[in-house]
């Protein structure tokens, strides 16, 4: 043994004890059977029994406020089904149920019996199939619930939608959820929120006791609710009551915050999609960019190989080919008529008279005038001529002259 | 390109949200010519931005329907 230690006051092991059984979910919402013993029904109003077997026995309070909504008063030695939670009284150090309902296990199995029956008939006729039940809306627009107004479940379905989906619109129908009045205020209140044109609707109810519950096995509401034109998702009591309306409905919600949790979506998932999205699109448009820009690339190549700059480098290698083969063709063109000047050159040179007059012939020009003399008639005598050789010129006088005559 | 071809205001929430999606899809089939990839990628942009705006300024309405004993009812807001 440690002395060490840390040592607790009794009140403060009874606190940290009470904490340990107020963690525990089983036993925040359970039921007991039991036989009733030492039944008390105080002045305060407040009621004090054992739950007994043969074994073993348990303590348990009603307070008031839920005793006084017991139809059924129970006695010494009756058997019982009891609903409540089980938590640590600190002031004695006892564990006890806090009660919150009380029934007669004769009435438990009646109940029971008369539940069984119509459920069978309801789903033999099909009223549960999975086939039938309608899809909820994703975004819904407006939003019909079906509670008690003043009940903490409108309160905790209100607090889960503001934080949800707080862009709908809430319409409640008010009804009491429960007494045997109840159901055809429930089934009133569920057609006339549905003529309002909701997108879904809600109707949910806190836990309770099996009696509190009862109303939701009512056939006609589960009836109603295949009529309704919105989808209708249960929330009634808790996770381990199914009633008639449960089977019914298009989706079955443990609890009404979870009903409320069912029919919305969440901002803060839509929040992150629309993250995810907003980076998606710009990868994708980013990348198909880069695609286009890899393709614009490869045209750029393809242009610059068909550009008129290029075609006009071919071009213009083109035209040096030309140019040169029509420099060649001209100047071959100039030789041969060069060759053919010295042809004609040499023919005229051959015509030239001074060649004649080389050769011995010689040209008479009449000195006076200059005239050329091929005709003697021309020249009488005493005519001073000139007589131009191959070299040199003479100069003569006519002396006797000779016609011809034919001149 | 803001002004004239995207009406937001008659947009329903579902309506924005659906076709963010059908965008991107869009977009990552990187089957578009380059002017309809801006076109929709600046669509998609302004449909998330209206979609954000809507969730950050929505604020819960709630109200009550009741009944008339002549088979008529009303809506009243509450709060």
């Amino acid at each position: 043994m440690n002395t060490n230690q840390d040592v607790f006051s009794v009140t403060g092991l009874n606190v940290y004890i009470r904490h340990i059984f107020d963690l525990d979910e089983l036993l925040q919402d359970v039921w007991v059977e039991g036989e009733i013993s030492g039944f008390n029904r105080h002045a305060s109003g407040h009621w004090y029994f054992t739950l007994k077997d043969k074994d073993s026995q348990l303590k348990a309070v009603m307070w008031k406020t839920s005793a006084a909504r017991q139809q059924y008063i129970p006695e010494h030695g009756e058997k019982v089904r009891a609903h409540g939670r089980v938590t640590v009284y600190e002031a004695r150090g006892e564990y006890q149920l806090y009660c919150d309902a009380v029934l007669p296990l004769a009435t438990v199995g009646d109940l029971h019996a008369q539940f069984r029956q119509i459920w069978d008939k309801l789903e033999a006729e099909g009223l549960f199939s999975p086939e039938i039940k309608r899809p909820l809306p994703p975004f819904p627009r407006r939003i019909g619930v079906v509670t008690s107004p003043t009940a903490a479940a409108f309160q905790d379905i209100q607090n889960v939608l503001r934080r949800r989906w707080a862009l709908a619109e809430i319409i409640l129908s008010p009804t009491p959820v429960q007494g045997n009045d109840a159901p055809p205020q429930i089934l009133r209140a569920l057609r006339l929120v549905d003529s309002l044109g909701v997108d879904v609707i809600l109707l949910a109810r806190g836990g309770g006791s099996m009696e509190d519950l009862w109303c939701f096995n009512d056939e006609r509401i589960a009836r109603a609710i295949r009529e309704t034109h919105a989808p209708v998702v249960t929330g009634v009591g808790h996770e381990t009551d199914i009633t008639l309306v449960d089977g019914a409905a298009d989706q079955r919600a443990p609890t009404p915050s979870a009903g409320a949790e069912m029919i919305t979506p969440s901002s803060d998932d839509l929040r992150m999609r629309l993250r995810d999205l907003k980076i998606r699109s710009h990868e994708a448009a980013d990348s198909s960019l880069e695609v286009q820009r890899d393709s614009l690339d490869e045209l750029k190549h393809k242009l610059r190989l068909v550009s008129p700059v290029s075609m006009l480098r071919n071009q213009r290698q083109r035209l040096d080919e030309v140019d040169s083969r029509m420099r060649k063709l001209a100047a071959l063109r100039i030789s041969g008529l060069r060759d053919r000047l010295n042809v004609e050159g040499r023919a005229l040179e051959l015509a030239n008279p001074r060649n004649l007059l080389r050769r011995g012939y010689a040209l008479i020009t009449r000195a006076g005038d200059g005239k050329r003399i091929s005709n003697a008639v021309d020249a009488g005598p005493g005519t001073s001529l000139h007589i131009q050789l191959g070299k040199g010129t003479l100069t003569a006088t006519v002396k006797d002259r000779t016609l011809d005559d034919n001149a | 390109m803001t002004t004239h071809d995207i009406n937001l205001e008659n947009l329903s929430f579902e309506t924005a949200y659906e076709q963010i999606g059908a965008i991107v899809d869009q977009l990552e089939s990187g089957e578009l010519p380059l002017e309809q990839t801006l076109a929709l990628y600046e669509r998609g942009r302004q449909l998330i931005k209206y979609c954000e705006g809507r969730l950050d300024a929505a604020e819960l309405r709630i109200s009550q329907v009741s009944g008339d004993s002549d088979g008529g009812f009303r809506v009243d807001s509450l709060k």
